[in-house]
């Protein structure tokens, strides 16, 4: 008898609305943070994708517009602690961008909340558990991204590629 | 005649700009129309829309469409252009990104009408007319306008485009190097670049402008142009002005710069990137702000500080928004709610 028959299935209605949220993780803090939260079992919802970069200063803002071009709802960034970047300063560059991309973000007439920039450390798995059902939570809440009629129906797995074309 | 090619020239949501850009070959004009014929150019010649319809499809060699696309007759004669041309190239920014036009995917179709039909002070229309798409008269006969669309559109939006030349309008200098390019084709045969091409440097603008740039640039304060003194010979980053320079791609030989303009990106972005506004908040927030107690400042600070950009969105995407990732703005709550600035007026 399989333990895993006791455990609850997402719900499969098309009425529940189930949010697709990008989370890009620095390697050398938050990736570890994730796989921390990953083996200490920590129940995490499942509508996040996450990517992982070597830095958070790698996550260029045309990352973060490309998502939402491509109908994610909400997107993340998760980095090491200020202070405790593996590169002395990309996570102090990083702040800076996002905190001018929050502004562009609203400007084109996105929910401040649809995204968030958050400090996990490798020891931090509870937190990046905590941070990633807070967000899927609030994005649930906030309900599909308005680019989402815009954007191209996307592929569960749609990899982010630079590619130019109409915009749908 | 011998082999001379045909070149037709058509606008679209333009300013017109880039047909004079054209006329401002002066002299050189003699050495265009000694290899190309001017066959259909609606601002420089007499001649009706109905002529070009009539022309075997590609029979013109090559076609310069400028301009952006706004409405359903500027749709409608590019699709035409595409299929009369045998080389369509997108000519100027309006065409390559949007332009200028492109500006309006900050609002919505009815808001352009209200604010243009009704609430500038200088209009007084009590009974709430718009323009109408059609209209029947008193005898039968039927007056129409074309379709105002709901956003603005680049060329490459509604047909496949060969080249890009941008900026506003394309300099002579960039003229004189495509009339190079035809006149090497036409008379040597020496083949066209690659289908795609954007017919300029791939390098930023920083790369060819004169002026000096600091080694540890920080900006502590922006200013407009007219609120301080600058000097004309170092970086207008580096003064606090803001310069799209290094968001943007070169090729125009940096004419704004060289004469006390800081860039305003008409070029679009380089070949590297897809998005020059994110390109444009990358290097902002790298010099803005920076001091040496970086490390100490919290994270509303630094979100304050760069709350202090005025209108980002405007400035940095000024002749590329229909082309950026996201291509026009829309209204998720009420506007004034959560927004931190109101673009729209």
């Amino acid at each position: 008898m399989s333990t895993t028959a006791t455990r609850e299935t997402p719900p499969a209605s098309p009425a529940v609305f189930a949010p697709k949220v990008l989370v890009f993780c620095c390697n050398w803090c938050a990736y570890a943070g994730a796989d921390l939260a990953g083996v200490s079992r920590r129940q995490i919802s499942p509508h996040f994708r996450v990517i992982r970069t070597l830095c958070s200063a790698r996550v260029d803002p045309e990352f973060i517009l490309h998502a939402f071009k491509q109908g994610a709802d909400g997107v993340m960034v998760l980095g090491c602690h200020p202070g405790d970047c593996h590169y002395i300063g990309g996570n102090y560059r990083t702040r800076r961008r996002m905190a001018l991309l929050k502004v562009i973000l609203q400007q084109f007439g996105l929910h401040r909340d649809r995204f968030r920039l958050e400090w996990v450390s490798a020891a931090e798995g509870e937190k990046f558990a905590q941070v990633v059902n807070e967000f899927v939570q609030r994005v649930t809440v906030l309900g599909p991204s308005p680019y989402r009629v815009h954007a191209p129906r996307a592929p569960i797995y749609r990899t982010v590629s630079g590619e130019r074309g109409p915009h749908g | 005649m011998g082999n001379k090619i045909s070149i037709a020239l058509k606008r679209g949501a333009s300013c017109v700009g880039c047909d004079i850009a054209v006329v401002n070959f002066n002299e050189d004009l003699f050495t265009l129309l000694s290899v190309a014929d001017l066959v259909f150019a609606p601002t420089l010649l007499d001649v009706k829309y109905d002529e070009l319809r009539r022309m075997p499809d590609k029979s013109i060699t090559i076609g310069f469409y400028h301009g952006a696309v706004r409405n359903s007759d500027n749709e409608e004669m590019a699709r035409v252009m595409r299929d009369k041309c045998q080389i369509l190239i997108a000519y100027g920014a309006c065409a390559h990104m949007g332009g200028i036009p492109g500006l309006a995917n900050v609002t919505t179709r009815q808001a352009i009408f209200e604010k243009v039909y009704q609430t500038t002070l200088s209009t007084v229309n009590p009974d709430g007319v718009r323009p109408q798409e059609s209209w029947r008269g008193d005898r039968g006969e039927e007056l129409t306008l074309p379709r105002f669309y709901e956003e603005v559109m680049a060329l490459d939006d509604v047909v496949d485009v060969d080249y890009y030349v941008p900026a506003c309008p394309p300099t002579r200098d960039m003229n004189m190097q495509i009339l190079g390019v035809v006149k090497a084709f036409v008379e040597e045969g020496t083949p066209l670049p690659p289908k795609g091409t954007v017919i300029a440097s791939v390098k930023t603008l920083c790369d060819e402008c004169k002026r000096t740039r600091g080694e540890k640039v920080t900006v502590e304060r922006l200013h407009r142009l007219h609120e301080t003194m600058f000097d004309p010979e170092k970086c207008f980053l580096d003064q606090g002005i803001l310069c799209l320079g290094p968001a943007t791609r070169g090729g125009c030989d940096a004419v704004c710069t060289a004469t006390n303009m800081p860039c305003r990106g008409c070029m679009g972005p380089t070949a590297a990137v897809t998005e020059q506004g994110a390109s444009m908040l990358s290097a902002l927030a790298s010099v803005y702000g920076m001091t040496d107690r970086e490390s100490s400042m919290s994270e509303e600070e630094i979100e304050k500080l760069m709350s202090q950009v005025p209108d980002p969105l405007g400035y940095f995407y000024r002749f590329s928004l229909p082309k950026s990732q996201l291509g026009r703005v829309v209204r998720e709550y009420p506007l004034g709610e959560y927004a931190v600035r109101d673009t729209t007026g």
